[in-house]
């Protein structure tokens, strides 16, 4: 493999509380390559997200970033502050979020946001630079691009804004996208239209996404691998095909069973016992232990061997082998 | 007879900008149609579930149903009652003490300065009854301990929460309950023990639900019968079987192709083209003839009737 | 910690320990300002309470007044008499110290009563405004929008004077605090009746308010049991910003001689008397009473700052 666009190792951030040092993201080590998708899955709370916002340098404090370290394309950020950071932001990672509206200034007009971020980051002139404005909102399938980059963001439907906002992403030409949450607002019809428009762009620039989302339809539908996360740590971790039909993790194994599935019928639905545990209140040894069937004794003490990439697929003493989805 | 029939059902709102506004800017007063001529009926003991996007008009059918929002035309009748237009209020009482509702955001539905005990008995206390006891027993119901009445809500998860508001909907021992997106803010494994739960309750109580819904696999997993929404109309209703085996509007067909599935590696389906049209001014005709692959010249001039084919109603002039 | 794992204690624990246990109780022991403040208003509500029993002299009672104590300066024994006051002596004798703690009392009642008026008068009318809606809504904020394009102070004056020109002479000092209580609190009710209605505009399409609305609770029920808890929390700000605000009100206007009477001085009216002997350097007559002034309306202000912070989730 080439070398990755994105590597995390280790990464761990901390909250200090009143009542002690959260930990929402703890020893998480991945890498995402040119042109792939990297869904990143788990319920709210497990550290999804944090993990994305470590990456842009969006930790909103006192939240930090405690060890471990982050490479984009080789360069280490983890460290960068201020100005250094936004230049990075904008030139090699760009942001797809839940809501559209935080992403775009309700002020200016699409195509100056889409100029300006080009002409902050590239080597062109103006005029190249409204040139490719409109480019891009043809790319990611405006309608009537050339008369709408004079339109201001509330003037356009909430799927047709999300689109805006991959064009705004990409305008600059990063080598990554993080995508947190990108279709959760949207209605099914136009979630489809988004998911497949990010496929395409990504595949045809060769950008590495992180796809961030609790949704395991979308991971299926959109990604290459999978990073299912539980407590701020990494579960499993592995292709999509090979992670959702056979899981190791029990977590995993769980958590697919629990959705509804045609095929499934009406029978009742694979329920894990309990609920994640809050942050301030981890067990000790394996964080899923209390809510997993398999425990044994040594999960309760010792917690399950990490996952390094290219290393196990699954942080679980005893991970479960050759067992299909119920 | 069916317990809820709903016939002809319209719901129309204001939504015109304040009067000095229309007259210095020239403008028309303008009406929004959340709900357009919708009939159905939800037989005793069953789940029916409403499904559509957003602006479909379900949630708004759904509080037409308890009462929150009355009727602009057309009516809702519980057991041969019309709240709406019943004028003896000992028969409005009874049958309102037959309709509880289970909402979605489990964060706003509970007052959050009162404790767990007083917000489930409320249905009850409301009405003078003897509540002793009542909130323990419901919260060992819906798995959840006696000891937490005496808590506030602030100390619960979202799953917990909504576990909180089944107890309270339970508390008036209802016949009918609507539950409106109830597991769509919760995760996965969460969804999976309220959905049990739900399950349970209805074998236990013979409740009937009216389950609105936005997943069509939660959906296909609890309804007997599914009508799908577009636009505030009723395009097709079926039980799941026919619907997800053969659904036959092309609206239904579109929204199966789009919604993503755990097999579906790698998919490469085209998505489907264009957007839910602005409800304020809806298509003539059949609302869905824009995006419809199938539209010919009378779907954009008259509004298709409701037809019985192979075991389910659609509104479509060219399904067969 | 105990109460972190929250399906396992037993206890159902009471309102005031869960305050005791809460983020609010947290950031006041963690703010420097906010108890130091505190503890300045707590000494001085309890100084104007109990002045009668604190206050070394009664400055109302004549007998107990020496007119050759006139003009006594601080911390120095009188020329003639040999008594020594803390705080020196009036033009008639009487001791500065005593006639502020007396000062005080009139001005923190004043102001106290005042803020309960203006907030039971706003709170009613936001809660109704804003759950109500449609006509008695418009009539409510139309009134509340005309107040305010009026200062505070004026609105007062206003209400003072009518108040003062249909009251019979012989009760006019007796009405003068009474009048002053409602001025004020008249001019101040929009603020409260303005927060109130746009919190209340957000609880009601909260789901619990629906939920309780299909139960049949009626729509006073569902105001008072409801949405009013819900709604305290900026209310409680107001109400202590108010306070001083209601106090340099009073001061004002006994400043400006509309306010209470010269047989029941406010601080404000102390002032009002000591200015007039500043020139003649007898300074103490109006520095004491300003700074007491001073002093309390700045810690209700900053405990007001601090309480805005504090209650504000989205500064947390």
């Amino acid at each position: 493999m080439a070398d990755p666009v994105l590597s995390i190792r280790d990464l761990t951030v901390e909250i200090p509380t009143r009542y002690g040092i959260l930990r929402p993201v703890s020893g998480v080590s991945y890498d995402i390559a040119a042109g792939e998708i990297l869904g990143v899955v788990g319920e709210s709370g497990a550290g999804k997200s944090m993990a994305g916002n470590a990456v842009i340098g969006l930790l909103s404090p006192p939240a930090h970033i405690a060890a471990g370290e982050i490479h984009v394309r080789g360069t280490r950020v983890d460290q960068l502050t201020g100005d250094a950071m936004r230049r990075l932001r904008g030139k090699e990672i760009g942001m797809v979020f839940q809501d559209p509206l935080t992403s775009l200034n309700p002020l200016l007009r699409i195509g100056d946001q889409l100029t300006e971020t080009m002409l902050a980051h590239l080597d062109i002139s103006r005029a190249e630079a409204e040139r490719r404005a409109v480019a891009a909102l043809e790319e990611v399938g405006i309608p009537g691009a050339a008369e709408r980059v004079g339109s201001y963001p509330h003037e356009f439907s909430g799927g047709m804004r999300q689109r805006v906002v991959i064009a705004l992403a990409l305008c600059a030409e990063p080598s990554l996208i993080i995508a947190d949450e990108p279709t959760t607002a949207l209605d099914v019809s136009v979630q489809a239209q988004i998911i497949a428009l990010l496929k395409k762009l990504c595949r045809e620039r060769g950008t590495a996404v992180m796809l961030i989302t609790h949704d395991m339809g979308v991971i299926a539908e959109a990604a290459d691998r999978v990073a299912v996360m539980y407590a701020g740590q990494l579960a499993e971790l592995g292709p999509v095909r090979d992670v959702l039909t056979a899981p190791r993790h029990p977590y995993t194994h769980g958590l697919m069973g629990s959705t509804p599935l045609a095929s499934r019928g009406k029978d009742r639905l694979h329920q894990i016992p309990g609920a994640m545990p809050r942050l301030d209140a981890l067990p000790d040894g394996c964080a899923f232990h209390p809510r997993c069937p398999r425990a044994h004794d040594r999960c309760r003490v010792s917690p399950g061997p990490r996952i390094e990439d290219g290393g196990g697929r699954a942080a679980c003493l005893f991970p479960m082998v050759e067992e299909a989805v119920a | 007879m069916a317990l809820v029939d709903i016939r002809n059902l319209t719901r129309i709102f204001d939504v015109s900008k304040p009067w000095l506004n229309r007259v210095v800017e020239r403008r028309e007063k303008s009406y929004l149609t959340a709900v357009s001529d919708v009939s159905f009926e939800i037989a005793e003991r069953t789940v029916y579930a409403l499904v559509g996007e957003s602006g479909s008009g379900k949630s708004t059918i759904g509080k037409m149903l308890v009462g929150l929002l009355g009727p602009s035309s057309g009516a809702v009748e519980i057991r041969g009652t019309d709240l709406a237009r019943e004028t003896d209020a000992a028969k409005v009482d009874a049958v309102r003490r037959d309709i509880q509702m289970i909402f979605q955001d489990p964060f706003a539905s509970l007052n959050p300065r009162w404790r767990v005990r007083d917000i489930i008995v409320e249905p009850v206390a409301a009405r003078g009854g003897d509540t002793s006891g009542m909130a323990e027993r419901l919260l060992e119901q819906v798995g959840l301990s006696a000891k937490d009445a005496g808590k506030f809500p602030h100390e619960f998860s979202g799953g917990q929460r909504q576990r909180i508001c089944i107890a309270r909907a339970l508390a008036s021992e209802p016949k009918l309950i609507v539950c409106d997106e109830p597991t769509s803010a919760l995760d996965v494994s969460v969804q999976a023990q309220v959905l049990n739960l739900m399950s349970d309750l209805k074998d236990e109580f013979g409740l009937t639900y009216l389950f609105i819904s936005h997943d069509l696999t939660v959906v296909q997993h609890m309804a007997d019968r599914i009508g799908v929404l577009y636009l505030g109309r009723l395009v097709e209703e079926a039980g799941p079987d026919e619907l997800f085996d053969d659904p036959k509007h092309p609206y239904t067909q579109m929204l199966l192709a789009a919604a993503p599935q755990l097999d579906s590696f790698g998919r490469e389906v085209p998505p489907p083209t264009g957007e839910i049209p602005d409800p304020i001014n809806p298509p003539k005709g059949c609302a869905f003839h824009p995006r419809c692959p199938l539209a010919a010249d009378v779907c954009s001039q008259t509004r298709p009737e409701m037809r019985d084919i192979r075991g389910a109603r659609v509104a479509c002039h060219m399904a067969g | 910690m105990a109460d972190l794992t929250q399906t396992t204690t037993p206890v159902e624990r009471s309102r005031l320990r869960l305050a005791l246990e809460s983020d609010f109780a947290y950031q006041f022991r963690k703010s420097p300002v906010a108890i130091v403040s505190a503890a300045i208003v707590l000494f001085m509500v309890l100084c104007a309470v109990f002045a009668p029993l604190i206050a070394p002299y009664d400055p109302f009672d004549p007998a107990s007044l020496n007119l050759m104590n006139g003009f006594s300066k601080p911390m120095e024994p009188n020329a003639f008499t040999g008594e020594t006051f803390w705080l020196g002596t009036d033009d008639q004798g009487r001791d500065v110290f005593s006639t502020i703690l007396y000062g005080m009392r009139i001005s923190l009642f004043v102001g106290v009563a005042a803020v309960l008026f203006a907030m039971v008068l706003g709170v009613t009318l936001g809660l109704i405004a804003g759950y109500l809606g449609g006509w008695t809504e418009t009539i409510i904020m139309r009134v509340a929008d005309v107040q305010l394009t009026f200062p505070a102070i004026l609105v007062a004056m206003l209400i003072f004077g009518i108040a003062k020109g249909i009251t019979p002479v012989e009760y006019r000092d007796q009405m003068a605090i009474w009048v002053l209580i409602i001025a004020i609190g008249l001019s101040d009710w929009v603020q409260f009746a303005r927060v109130v209605r746009g919190a209340t505009l957000v609880e009601k399409n909260k789901e619990y308010v629906q939920a309780a609305r299909l139960i049949g609770r009626g729509s006073g029920a569902i105001m008072l049991r409801h949405i009013l808890p819900n709604v305290l929390s900026p209310v409680l700000v107001i109400a202590t910003i108010s306070l001083a605000l209601a106090i340099i009100a009073e001061a004002t206007l006994s400043f400006l001689g509309v306010g209470a009477p010269p047989t029941q001085p406010s601080l404000g009216t102390l002032i009002r008397i000591g200015q007039g002997f500043l020139f003649s350097g007898e300074w103490w007559i109006l520095l004491f009473p300003a700074v007491t002034l001073l002093a309390l309306a700045l810690s209700v202000n900053l405990l007001g700052d601090w309480l805005r912070d504090a209650l504000n989730p989205r500064l947390r």
